[in-house]
């Protein structure tokens, strides 16, 4: 049995609780991503993962180990962390070794596995350089090497691209993800950012308060939201009061509203939609029972898409991307619009 | 990572113990064991107002006070242009302002006020050039007197006093004082309605702080000083070498301490990393 | 205007050329003063020589304290730095509730004046015969040192990112390791000044001293002191200007060492 396996670890700061009894399993090779605003206890949980800070309850198994009460050395883990800490007292070259160097792995077999780590993240060559005399990327880069040369089965990430630009971002993403997939790694990967963690993970757990708000795959929590939180945190959200009327759900406007999974049990909750899967036509053209009336609020090009903000008659306002592709239709400002949307794109959410 | 409640404290251990040892015990046993000399009480309350009432005790303290403002202000007159043309200067001539300081800073007092007492004796470097330019007839009295206290101290604490003020001026934000220009305010009016009152608070730290050390200084004054010079620490020091009187000694001490305690707790306030100040 | 501003810059130029002058000058006249082959002081010597440190050279007492100085404050600084360390090392990682309290105490030695913390460790000394006992002195000087270690030491890790730490143990450092193979080296100019300044300030102490030597272990300053108290004679500007010396070496090695470290990494520890 290899992976994590955590059981309703808990750990509190005087009176703050910041991890509150969370259980989550990790099988091995995963990708998985622990999402969440600051103080979401998503670094808390990695550090316990870690080592570096013990839980108050709960128990951590690594790879079927008890590991609760281990030293970080004895977890056999890889780390990347946040600003890289890369040892500025050691050239690439040695800060690479340095889990090898520990281990009184023999010279011979450091300098080879250094340069396939090296090579893996197309550093080969900086072996004699300081930390200093190398880009933000680069750096990422001796991270990540130093973090896989003794093949450890687990890789931490905690936000190692939080310090990079956006373009550079992207590409350190794409490589993390081929070169864990290719090394057959469990990755814990810690991150602020959405659109990271959609790109990156297996699997993602939102946290929220010291619990776990929502975990699944990437499509399931992005499409598939079980809050209105989990569906703000993950990209913009449309959330539409909506209540029971003998028997039928009604929006603004009192007029009937349907969604995909609708059971019949809720009586007043959201109605949640994500913005691209929000159409706007011509008022009286929208499909019935999955319309709502409003006017065009503002309209904002954002290059690839053309967002829409429409004003209902309570005054929500509803987000409608529409990508700008050839021949779509354009709506002014104070333009009287129906709001439409696929009843299998909707969900309820509970308050 | 943080240590652990016992680590930290084993950690800690080393250098609490060597206060502890030799420090906090000889200072507290001093004072009481000398104390406790004189019996009860009474007689210890009785022996406080002796003390304060004796003429030479008194004046001590007066004299204490009364140097140790001089040289304060002596420092800070002559070390504010000197801090101040360290915070504008670049390159060698910051260098060799900086060595100017540091090196007297750190050489021993003893030889400092040695190197004073070459220039300032009577047979010393000044009164030579004097009588051999025929300025003065007989070597001036430039030592074993208050001119020679002032001169030895004010040097060496001179360097306490630039080094607390360039720390506070390199702070000040330049482009402050470009706006007050560029708001059309003359030199003076910057130097007076925005530089100053930016860097008061090193002014009051390193005033303290040179007021502090002044208090307790012994070397300078007993080697420079003439009979009305005597210090607090030099009567101490004579109290225990000379006349093994240790209560007063130790009554002495405690007045001492509290003075200097009183304005440490002041100066704190002034200097928020009062630590690295003093470094 | 611009006048005005030139003259001004012109005036605080030359206060401040004076004030520096004056500053180094005593330094330097006893610099000078020390190779005077004159039979006396006298400025500037008529004739120079080595004849004052030859008598400092050959006079056992002089020596004799000297050796006295060096064996001092050599333990007083390895004793105040290693003990610094491990303080500084508390202060920075540990949690404190009274983090104040304990840095107030652990600076107080630097408030105190001298002679309070001398008489005081005298008293207690002439009870215990520990009067002229070296390590003991030594230990004394410690307690003066050990602030200012601190605070060298204290910037120096605070410096230390706490996640260096952490990589070296989940690379599979212990405490010990993490010790050895990341803050060590790190900090290591640091150490080297704290080593630097408080073998200085045993080097120079005089006030302690004065009351813990004894016959037994006078020092260079204690000798110097007991001289002035006779004559001001130019073997103290050849003992004063190897003190000199001695302080310009110290600060000559932690600048080099302080530029070789940010040279090779370019960080400032």
């Amino acid at each position: 049995m290899s992976g994590i396996r955590l059981e309703n670890v808990f750990k509190a700061y005087g009176d703050a609780t910041v991890v509150r009894d969370l259980s989550l399993t990790i099988p091995q090779g995963e990708f998985f991503t622990l999402l969440g605003p600051s103080g979401s206890g998503k670094t808390t949980t990695l550090s316990i993962i870690a080592g570096f800070t013990m839980a108050d309850r709960g128990r951590v198994f690594i790879n079927g180990r008890d590991a609760t009460r281990a030293e970080p050395r004895e977890r056999g883990l890889g780390m990347v962390f946040q600003n890289y800490a890369i040892f500025p007292h050691l050239n690439v070259f040695e800060n690479v070794a340095f889990p090898l160097t520990v281990k009184k792995v023999p010279k011979v077999e450091i300098a080879k596995r250094v340069a396939d780590a090296l090579e893996m993240v197309k550093l080969t060559g900086f072996e004699r350089r300081y930390a200093r005399q190398l880009s933000g990327g680069q750096q990422q880069r001796v991270a990540l090497a130093r973090a896989i040369v003794a093949h450890p089965p687990i890789v931490l990430m905690d936000e190692p691209l939080g310090a990079l630009d956006k373009n550079l971002r992207y590409h350190m993403q794409m490589e993390i993800k081929e070169i864990s997939t290719r090394l057959g790694m469990t990755v814990v990967y810690v991150t602020h950012d959405q659109e990271e963690a959609l790109t990156m993970s297996d699997r993602i757990a939102i946290m929220n308060g010291g619990v776990i708000a929502q975990m699944g795959p990437p499509r399931e929590v992005y499409e598939r939201p079980q809050s209105a939180f989990v569906a703000k945190f993950l990209g913009e959200a449309d959330l539409i009061r909506v209540e029971r009327q003998s028997g039928c759900l009604v929006g603004p406007g009192s007029l009937p509203v349907r969604a995909g999974e609708d059971n019949g049990s809720l009586q007043k909750g959201q109605l949640f939609l994500r913005p691209e899967k929000v159409t706007l036509c011509d008022p009286g053209t929208g499909e019935a029972g999955c319309t709502l009336r409003g006017k065009v609020h503002q309209v904002a090009f954002l290059g690839n898409v053309i967002r829409f903000e429409v004003e209902l008659e309570d005054g929500t306002i509803i987000l409608s991307d529409v990508a700008n592709a050839a021949g779509i239709k354009n709506f002014p400002v104070g333009a009287a619009v129906d709001v439409t949307w696929l009843p299998e794109h909707a969900r309820l959410l509970e308050d | 990572m943080p240590l652990g409640p016992l680590a930290k404290w084993l950690l800690l251990a080393p250098a609490v113990a060597l206060l502890l040892v030799l420090f906090l015990t000889p200072v507290g046993w001093f004072i009481s064991a000398s104390l406790m000399e004189l019996g009860s009480w009474q007689d210890i309350w009785d022996e406080v107002a002796a003390v304060m009432g004796t003429g030479v005790i008194v004046r001590s303290i007066i004299n204490t006070n009364g140097i140790s403002l001089a040289v304060t202000l002596l420092t800070l007159v002559i070390g504010y242009p000197v801090a101040y043309a360290m915070t504008r200067a670049r390159g060698l001539t910051f260098t060799l302002i900086l060595v100017c300081v540091v090196l007297p800073y750190f050489t021993s007092t003893i030889v400092r006020t040695y190197a004073w007492m070459v220039i300032l004796g009577r047979n010393g470097i000044i009164n030579q050039l004097l009588l051999g330019m025929g300025l003065v007839d007989e070597p001036l009295q430039l030592m074993y007197n208050r001119l020679g206290v002032l001169i030895g101290m004010t040097y060496v604490l001179l360097p306490y006093m630039v080094l607390t003020l360039f720390a506070t001026m390199k702070s000040v934000d330049g482009r402050l004082l470009q706006a007050a220009a560029g708001m059309g305010a003359r030199p003076m009016t910057i130097f007076t309605r925005v530089f100053f009152p930016l860097t008061f608070h090193g002014v009051m730290a390193g005033s303290l702080i040179v007021y502090i050390l002044a208090m307790g200084f012994f070397i300078t004054p007993a080697l420079m000083g003439g009979p009305d010079d005597l210090m607090m620490a030099m009567l101490i020091e004579r109290e225990v070498e000379l006349s093994h009187n240790w209560p007063v000694a130790a009554i002495m001490t405690i007045i001492l301490l509290v003075i200097t305690l009183s304005l440490y707790a002041v100066y704190t306030r002034f200097s928020d990393s009062s630590e690295e100040r003093l470094a | 205007m611009m006048a005005g501003s030139f003259l001004r810059a012109a005036l605080l130029r030359s206060v401040v050329f004076v004030i520096c002058a004056t500053m180094l000058a005593p330094i330097l006249i006893v610099m000078i003063v020390s190779f005077s082959g004159d039979g006396y002081l006298k400025f500037p010597p008529q004739t120079f020589s080595d004849q004052w440190y030859l008598r400092f050279l050959t006079n056992a007492r002089w020596v004799g304290s000297l050796w006295n100085s060096l064996l001092i404050a050599l333990m007083s600084c390895v004793v105040a730095t290693a003990m610094g360390f491990l303080a500084a090392y508390a202060m920075v990682r540990g949690a404190f509730s009274m983090r104040k309290a304990v840095m107030a105490l652990l600076l107080m030695p630097l408030i105190v004046p001298h002679v309070v913390t001398a008489i005081a460790i005298y008293f207690m000394s002439a009870r215990f015969n520990l009067i002229g006992f070296k390590p003991w002195i030594a230990l004394a000087h410690a307690v003066v040192a050990l602030p200012v270690v601190l605070i060298i030491l204290q910037s120096a890790l605070k410096a230390v990112d706490p996640n260096l730490e952490r990589a070296a143990m989940i690379f599979g450092c212990g405490r010990a390791g993490v010790f050895r193979r990341v803050i060590l080296p790190l900090v290591t100019p640091s150490v080297v000044s704290a080593l630097l300044f408080s073998f200085l300030i045993s080097f120079d102490e005089l006030v302690i001293s004065l009351f813990l030597a004894g016959i037994r272990s006078e020092t260079l300053p204690v000798r110097i002191w007991n001289s002035l108290m006779l004559e001001v004679e130019p073997t103290i500007a050849a003992v004063s200007t190897l003190l000199i010396a001695a302080t310009c070496l110290a600060l000559v090695i932690e600048w080099g060492m302080r530029r070789y470290q940010e040279h090779r990494f370019g960080a400032k520890a």
